[in-house]
Parts: structure tokens; sequence; C-alpha cells
């Protein structure tokens, strides 16, 4: 054989891979954890239902998950106003839903005044909710709608990254879709199949059609470990969240499929209760008031030992309330705090706390001794809790782990405050401090250590609320970054929330699969889910 | 088989004392943490190797079986004493004593006695230790795990009801408490023997399972139930079969408890 | 006819009293048990929102109220809206019954082969080594934990109603053997045996007849065990039953749910104990 006609069919042989690749087709598998509550994108709530949305959703512009950058979808360009109240989008035309009925800014607009309706309580919705009075919607256009706000409202465009359009006109409500997919069949407790949507307007750099894929199919799927099993097995194609002890078992029976993308957005924290209306004794309080007492348990904690133990490497100490995978947000000057159960000590002692035979006392002699509440039936945090106990007896604080069932639990924090500290893990769905404002703010409920304050209690919490708004009333990037760092920067001091790791994204894909490329945000592996593709021989399966 | 039995009582004698003298015999303290050693097949320091968090197994267990050999077959007894008891009245009584009482199992045996539990566990204390907070729940279990023993004993005190030495007493003058507790009573003791086999493992388990909303043992006092409870992974039942001790240890003192009942269960 | 006609009257009202009891506690007892709505910690829902599911859940503050309206309702056929899933119950149910039907059918059956297949040969052979081998055997389905069982049937891709019945069997066998004992130890048993009529005659003509009520009694508790294991084998091997279902329900504290599911419950436990005790009057003349 010559040369040359070598050459001619390896490149013959690269391109019928190519096209074997790229011929798309076939059926993606993979679960859901439970059946999905809704398939109205207004109403979801629960993650079952969010993934749907996110599959099937047709939005103005989604957040890529890869680089964390807005980017058009349905609006080619949008346009915020000087005062955040109002947003101006150009939207693509000549568009359809995937029953056929033609797309507009009168579905836009339809869309977002049902979004708002606060009869309908949606969350997506409160998350735009900024000021008292009603939204205003201007359509100018066929291709034309100015959206406007009551109040300002921060990262207004960002959000759009949750809002699916719904159709105004067409007969099959929430059911017409201008995603990738839509809902084909279901059958509830069983599956869920997502066919391709034949008028999706999305279209590949060869100007191929997308999606790739003819179809998705979603086993509701509750117990973990049957989906591993499954995914060892081949039956299934990817499990989207994998937890650490699985995912050295995949990595293991399975090369190539396990993959770990970095640090994702959520971490793991305790907070101590410092609510002046619970039933604990005073002088708990006064310890849990203490910022040295707060700073002391976090640095007697080895984080790094949980990470390692827990998570079997897959987690990293965390640094503040904002992990490093949040690029822009993150305040890169902080650092995770030392393990350093001497330091802890002497910190203890500025307060008058004393180790007496082993046992730490408070200046008027009480043990010091407390209980944390953790959700039970999770493993993780259980152990985390069992290795906190450990540590925090090294410094001779006696900590005892109660396990509650979550209802009970959140009873606890959130009506009754008789708890003294609690254990529990953030899932953040967004990037930056717009999801938190509900976390920071001292007279907000979710403002868990104290919540519900008519005035500032201290002067750093006044100081937080007093920037949380700074960066919530403000359009220039840096004025809101700076603003946040200092956030960041005062949490880090003081910690009202003990942060101990982040764990990592990892999820499991199947090594049939191509163009994935799992990153840090969630859904981590499916996020481009109209450019997956399988290989040829799986697809024709 | 005199020698079955002996070896039986052995088994549970060793058991027992292990137990008992857990102190000595533990080369580590349940709790204490080998960090650089988690998840360690068996060696000379960690005869049944370590848990996830580097804790030595051996030593759990023999704590363990503290709690659960002691606490589950009380809780057992308990729940075959009522059993014994309401099951043995109403068959006896016959009528709307046995229409009530049989009406009560039916619903205790169907009700969702989890949400008594809970509020149970939120009435406690949360600096509860960790042995009452167990121990109520062992007597909870006792005091409602009689409804299906009942059922039985009921059936089978109905039909000695109306047998021929029932009827004997009864014509010499027996008062009805003592025909039921010397006459009846005993005939029953096969079936409340067989009750109580059975409760003394589902005790020890559903502690575990309990586990899961928060109720039985906390951490790190170590059970049965909670060291069950680590089989419960598929990566726990591959590759590791040392981790499947406890569950042959429950294993053998059932079996032995019921070489030691087998005699006791002939009818009298 | 007119005796069978009101026995079927008398054990038909008392199997609705307790149902319709059954109910009543079971919600009174959910009420009781702490726990409030999962939603309350959303961080994106709003001051107004949260409210909103605060004020969802007080219609079922007051048990009684809450009892009346769902009864009203299920004169009606209307059996209320899960919470948990937002699914008329009504739909839910009829999905899933047949599962776990199935489930416990073939589970059952399984379980009771297993244990009278075991307990019948222990009084024919008398021997003590099979007596313990038996009982080793039952002792390790009875201590193996519900979900590890199932898991191990995933694994081995068994049928999830054959983990049901070695998970029932060894309740079964050790009744059976104590009956079949008992039965043993009576005069005409060793009469019919003495007098050398078959194994199989004098074990269906003379070991079973005396003790039918305490058998029936046997499979009355056999069915209501066997729903409390449907729970972990339904979970791990995901069979879409009410086993699951009752699961999440309880979990989430959804009431019409529970009180639906509570009732089928007691409606299956009562009625089998009342068609073992019609049964058991049927048969008397025969023992």
């Amino acid at each position: 054989m010559t040369y040359r006609s070598r050459a001619v069919s390896f490149f013959a042989v690269l391109l019928l891979q190519v096209c074997a690749v790229a011929q798309g087709g076939g059926q993606l598998r993979f679960c859901l954890h439970s059946d999905p509550k809704t398939f109205d994108p207004v109403l979801v709530e629960d993650d079952a239902s969010e993934r749907v949305r996110y599959m099937t959703g047709g939005f103005l512009m989604r957040v890529n998950r890869l680089t964390q950058e807005l980017e058009p979808e349905l609006a080619t360009s949008w346009k915020l106003s000087k005062d955040g109240r109002t947003i101006s989008f150009q939207l693509r035309e000549g568009l359809h839903f995937s029953d056929g009925t033609p797309f507009s800014a009168e579905d836009v607009a339809f869309t977002m005044q049902r979004l708002m309706d606060p009869s309908l309580h949606s969350p997506t919705g409160d998350a735009f909710r900024s000021g008292e009075g009603k939204l205003q919607t201007q359509v100018t256009a066929p291709n034309k709608i100015a959206v406007t706000f009551p109040a300002p409202v921060a990262s207004l465009d960002r959000k759009f990254d949750q809002v699916a359009i719904l159709s105004a006109k067409s007969p099959k409500k929430e059911m017409a879709v201008l995603g990738p997919f839509y809902v084909a069949d279901y059958k509830a407790g069983a599956y869920l199949l997502l066919n391709r949507n034949p008028n999706y307007w999305k279209r590949d750099e060869q100007g191929r059609t997308l999606p790739y894929l003819d179809s998705i199919r979603l086993d509701i799927q509750q117990n973990r470990d049957t989906e591993m099993l499954r995914f060892l097995r081949g039956e299934i194609d990817l499990i989207d969240t994998v937890d650490a002890e699985y995912f050295n078992r995949a990595q293991t029976e399975e090369a190539g499929s396990a993959h770990d993308a970095g640090v994702s957005l959520d971490p793991e924290q305790l907070w101590f209760n410092q609510t002046a209306k619970s039933p604990i004794p005073a002088y708990k309080r006064a310890w849990f008031r203490s910022t040295n007492f707060r700073v002391a348990v976090w640095e007697a904690v080895n984080r790094d030992d949980m990470a390692r133990l827990v998570y079997r490497g897959r987690a990293q100490a965390a640094v503040g309330m904002l992990s490093p995978a949040d690029k822009f947000w993150f305040n890169s000057a902080l650092r995770a705090r030392p393990y350093d159960p001497q330091a802890a000590l002497k910190l203890l002692a500025q307060d008058g706390f004393h180790l007496q035979n082993g046992q730490l006392l408070d200046r008027d002699g009480h043990t010091v001794e407390f209980s944390v509440v953790t959700g039970a039936g999770n493993k993780t945090r259980e152990r985390m809790a069992t290795m906190m106990q450990e540590d925090l007896s090294k410094i001779g604080i006696k900590l005892s782990v109660v396990t509650l069932d979550f209802p009970s639990l959140i009873e606890r924090i959130t009506r009754t405050f008789d708890y003294e500290a609690c254990l529990l893990g953030l899932t953040n769905m967004s990037l930056g401090p717009d999801a938190q404002m509900n976390v920071w703010l001292s007279s907000a409920e979710n403002h868990q250590w104290n919540p519900s304050q008519k005035q500032p209690e201290t002067a750093w919490e006044a100081e937080i609320d007093r920037l949380m708004r700074l960066q919530a009333s403000s359009l220039d990037p840096k004025k809101r970054k700076d603003a946040f760092d200092r956030v960041q920067q005062i949490a880090w001091e003081q910690a009202p929330f003990i942060y101990l790791v982040n764990r990592h994204a990892l999820s499991a894909v199947s090594p049939k699969l191509h163009n994935v490329q799992p990153a840090v945000l969630q859904p981590y592996v499916y996020w481009n889910i109209d450019r997956i593709t399988m290989n040829a021989e799986a697809a024709s399966k | 088989m005199i020698w079955l039995r002996n070896i039986s009582i052995g088994i549970l004698a060793a058991i027992f004392l292990a137990s008992l003298f857990a102190g000595t015999l533990a080369p580590a303290p349940y709790a204490k943490q080998f960090r650089d050693e988690p998840d360690a097949a068996p060696s000379r320091q960690h005869w049944l190797g370590t848990d996830d968090l580097g804790r030595d197994r051996f030593s759990r267990v023999l704590y363990g079986t503290r709690i659960s050999l002691l606490l589950a077959p009380a809780a057992a007894f308990l729940a075959a004493v009522l059993a014994g008891l309401i099951g043995g009245v109403a068959g006896y009584r016959g009528g709307w004593t046995e229409r009530g009482l049989m009406a009560a199992a039916d619903l205790v045996l169907s009700l969702p006695w989890l949400f008594l539990l809970l509020a149970v566990r939120a009435l406690m204390p949360l600096n509860v230790a960790p042995i009452h907070s167990v121990m109520i729940t062992f007597f909870i279990l006792g005091c409602l795990g009689w409804a299906a023993g009942a059922r039985v004993v009921c059936a089978g005190a109905r039909s000695l009801r109306n047998s021929d030495f029932a009827l004997q007493a009864q014509a010499l003058g027996c008062s009805e408490t003592r025909l039921l507790l010397r006459h009846v009573a005993p005939n029953l003791r096969p079936i409340l023997l067989a009750q109580f086999w059975i409760s003394v493992p589902v005790f020890i388990l559903a502690e575990a399972n309990l586990g899961i909303l928060g109720l039985g043992v906390s951490e790190p006092v170590p059970s049965w139930g909670s060291l069950l409870r680590e089989l419960e992974g598929l990566t726990a039942i591959s590759g590791k079969p040392w981790v499947f001790v406890p569950l042959l240890l429950l294993i053998v003192s059932v079996t032995s408890f019921q070489v030691l009942l087998m005699d006791q269960e002939m009818p009298v | 006819m007119r005796h069978i006609l009101f026995l079927i009257a008398k054990h038909a009202s008392r199997i609705l009293l307790i149902t319709l009891a059954g109910g009543f506690l079971a919600v009174a007892l959910a009420r009781l048990a702490p726990g409030v709505d999962e939603r309350e910690i959303d961080t994106r829902l709003s001051d107004e929102s949260r409210a909103a599911i605060q004020q969802s859940h007080d219609a079922e503050r007051n048990v009684f109220h809450f009892y009346w309206v769902w009864l009203g309702g299920l004169a009606h056929g209307n059996l209320g809206m899960s919470q948990a899933l937002n699914r008329p119950v009504a739909e839910l149910l009829s999905e899933r019954l047949p599962v776990t039907g199935r489930l416990l059918g073939w589970g059952l059956l399984t379980g009771w082969g297993l244990g009278l297949g075991l307990a019948v040969p222990l009084v024919f052979l008398r021997g003590r080594a099979y007596d313990l081998g038996a009982s080793a055997l039952a002792a390790l389905f009875l201590c193996v934990p519900a979900a590890v069982l199932a898991l191990l049937f995933v694994l081995l891709r068994a049928p999830a109603a054959l983990a049901l019945g070695l998970l029932v069997f060894p309740k079964v066998f050790r009744y059976a053997r104590t009956l079949l004992q008992q039965s043993a130890a009576l005069p005409h048993v060793l009469t019919a045996r003495a007098k050398g009529l078959s194994s199989i005659r004098v074990l269906f003509w003379h070991y079973l007849p005396p003790a039918a009520p305490q058998w029936l009694a046997l499979l009355a508790v056999s069915i209501t065990l066997a729903l409390s294991i449907a729970v972990p084998v339904e979970v791990v091997c995901d069979l879409p039953g009410i086993g699951q279902l009752a699961w999440r329900a309880a979990l989430a504290r959804d009431l019409y749910l529970l009180v639906c599911l509570t009732g089928i419950v007691t409606l299956a436990t009562a009625a089998a104990k009342s068609a073992s005790e019609l049964l058991g009057e049927t048969l008397r003349p025969l023992s």
C-alpha cells in the first residue's frame, strides 16, 4: 500500500467514525429519584420536576454550566435598564412549540404574568420578587418585549435561567414546550419518556438540527444502590450525582466512567442556635453567641479528615459561605481555617473557658456539652457528626449526636427552636448572593441561627444587612462584588455558620456517550443535553 | 441431645460473658477512630478490621452485644407476656371480650406506630443518654409487638376453652383465673415461646431500622442493629466478608436460643 | 344458610368499624408526631409563600374535622390529594395496589410453601438434626435485614416476591412447627398412626383439622406481616407498590395518603381475620 493510499484510508476511517459518532439517534437512559410533582414549569419546586424542566423547557437565556457565563437562547439579545427594574428582549423569530403553536413575545408576557401571580407561590417567581407592586409587560413587536418589575431585581438577567417559556395559546398548555425534548409518556412510579422535539430551534455548527438523541427514558428509581448497580450493568447510561463511596466503585469497575469535575457549589455547614426565644439554657446561648467559641469549634474540627474519610477524598475543607467553584463571586482572599486545637483552646481561654480533668468548663463552672441535630438516614452527615464528636472531645467538649427525621428537624429549627446546634448541607442551584438573601438578611425567616429579627442584634449582622441590600440594588458588577466580598469576610470572621466541607461534583457516565463535559453546576452531566450523542452501536439498540 | 443443649448454653454464655467483659477483651475503645486505617481488613491489631471511620469493629461488636442481647430479649419477653395475657383472656372468655381485644390487635397491627415513636423522641430531651433512648425504644417495641402473637394465642385458648380438662376443672369448682393461669396458660407456652423466639431478632432489626428515623441508639454507641446497617449498601456486600460477622453472631445466638427452647416447646 | 349470611353480615360490619377506627387513629397519630413541611426551609421562597404553605396545612390540624371531610369525600369516591406526590390518592392507589397484590400473593405462596415444607417433615422424621437444621435456616432468614436480602436479590436479578417469601417463611415455619407438634401429641393422632394410616392421610385428616382455627389465625397474621415486610422490599427493589408509597407518606406526613393506606392495611388485616373465623366456624363440624 502506498503512503498516499494509507493516508486516504486513515482519513476515511476517521471520517466514518466521526459520522458514526455524530450521526446521533439512540435513547439515553438514566434515573430520577422520585416522581416529578408537576410538569408546569412555573410550579416546579422539587428536584425531579426541575430536571424535567431543564430538558424540556425553552429559556430566553441560559447559564452555561461549564463557563458560568450567560448565553442567549430564545432571546438573541437583552438590555437592562439603568434602574435595574426593566429588561428588554429581542426574540428569535419563526420558532414553534413542540405542538406547532408559533412562539412570540405574547408567550413571554403570559409566562411572566403567570410566574409572578402571587396566588401560585412559585419558587421561581419568588426569586424575582423584590418589592410590592405588579409586574408590567410591554409587547412592542411579535419579537420584542419589555418586562418591568416594581423594584430593582439583583442579577435580573441571570434569573431567567430558571424561567421556561409557556405557550399562551396552545391547547396542550404546559405540555407544549420549546426545549430539545417533550414529555411523550409517563407511567407514575415507573418511568418518564421524553421524545425529541421536532420543532426544536437549535442547530449545530454544521447546520444539523438538535438534539442528537432520539429520546430519553427516565426511570423512577429511589434506591441509590440499585441505581449504581444498574449503571454498572449497563442498564442506564449516566448518574448525574454520585456519592463518594459509589464513585470509587464506578472508578474501579468501569474505567473511564467516573468523573470528578472538581469542587461543587454545595457546602456542609454547622450553626449554633442563638435565638433569644429558644428554650435552651441561657449559659449555653451565651456560649453560642461568642465569636471566640464559634471560631474555636471551627478550628477544632479536622475538616481535612472529614473530606478524606467521609467523602473518600472527594471533597475539600470549606473556606466560607461560597465555594471556589463560584468563579466570579468567591472571595479568593479568604483561606480555609486551619485545624488547630491548641489555637482553639487559646480562643476559648479568652472567654474564660478552661480545662479541668480533661473536661472543658465555662467561667461559671458549667461543663461544656451540647448536642448537634442532623437528618436521620443521611449516613454522610451522621459520620461527619461522629467525627466532630471525636475532635471536640480532644478539647474537652462533649458533643452528643442526635439524628431526627427530616420533618421533625425542620420543626425544631424553624418553629420551636428547641435545638442547640444543627448540621445540614446546602444545595446551591445558582451562583452568587441572589439565592442567599433569605439567609443573610437578619429579618429573614431563613436566617438560621437567629431568624426574623426585628432589628439586627449585632453590629456585624447590621453591616451584613447593609451590604446585602447594597449589592442587591446595584447594577455595577464591581460594586456588587466588593460588597459581597466584604459579606464573605464578615461571615468568615464571625462564623455564624461553621463551613465544614465542599463536596465535589461527582458523576458516572457510560463511555458510549459523547460530548459529555461534566460541570460543577447542576445538572453536572446533561447540562448540554441537546448535544450529547452516543456511539452508533448503542444508538442502534 | 444433651450435648447440643450444652453447646448452645456454652455459646450463649460465651457471648454474654464476652459482652460483660468487653472493657477487658476489646483491643480498643469502641469510639476511638484510627483515622489512618479506615475500612481496614482484619489484622493482628484489628481482628475484624475497621469501619469507615477507622473504629475497631471487633470492639464495637463486643460492646454492641450488651445492648442487643439484653434489651431485645427483654422487649421480646414483654411482647410475649402481653400476647399471652391478652390473647389468652380473649380466647378463653370469648364473646365481646374476644371481639374487643382482637379488634384492638387488628388496629395495633395496622396502625403506623412510627409516629408514636417520633412523638416519644420529640418529648425526650435532646441530651438524653443513648442508653436511655434505646431502652425507651425497646420498651415501646415490646408494648406494641404483642398483636401478631395474641391472635394465634387467642385461637389456641379458644380451642382449649372447651377441652376435657378445662370442663373437668370447671366442674370441680376451679375459678376462672386459676383455670386460665394453671391449666390453659401452660398449654399456650409453646406458642408463646415461638413468639419470643421470633421477636428477638425482629426487635434487633427494628432498632436498626428505627435508626433511619432518628430513634434507636445514637453515635458512637454501637448495637448489633447499627452494625447490621453497615450491610445495607452495595459496597458493603461485596469484597468485605468480615462485615457479616454481626449477622453471623445474631444467627448463632438466635439458633442457640431455639435449641434451648426446643424442649420447652413440647406440649404439656 | 341464614346463619352463614348473619355471620357474614356480622363480620362485614366489624370490618367496617375497625377500618374506620384505623383510619382515624392513623390521622391522630400522624398529627401527634412532630414535623412540618420540608418546603419551609426552601431559601427561594418568599415569606408570603412560606406562610401560604403553613396555611395549606391548617385544615389538617383538627383531626376530627379533617377525618369528617375525608369521609365526606370518600362517600363521593374522592380519596383526597396527595401533597407529597401532587396526585389524587385514588389514582395512586389504583396504579400501585396491583403491584403490591402480586408481590404479596407470590410472596405468601412462597413463604407458606417453604414454611410448611420444612415443618411437615419434622413431625414425620422426628430427627433432632433435621429440626436443628431447619431452625438454623429459619433463623438465618429471620436475622437478615429485609433491605439487605432485597438488595441481594436485586444483585442476583431474582424476583422480589421470592425475597418476601424467604422473609415470611421463618415466622410461618416457627408457628407451624409448634402447631404440628402439638397436634402430634393428641390421642387420636397417635391412634391413627398406630393403626397404620398413611402419612398424607394422617396429616390432612388428623393433624390439621384440630388446630384449624390457629392455622387460619396464622394465615391472617402472615398477611399482615407480609404487608409490613413489603415496605423495605419495595423500596429497595424499586417496585411502585403501596409499600413504597406508605414510606413516602410517613416521611412527608401526607395525611390523605396515610389515612387511605392505613385503611387498606386495616381492612386487609380485619378481613383476613374474619375470613379465617368464618372458615373456622364452617369447618368446625369436621374437626
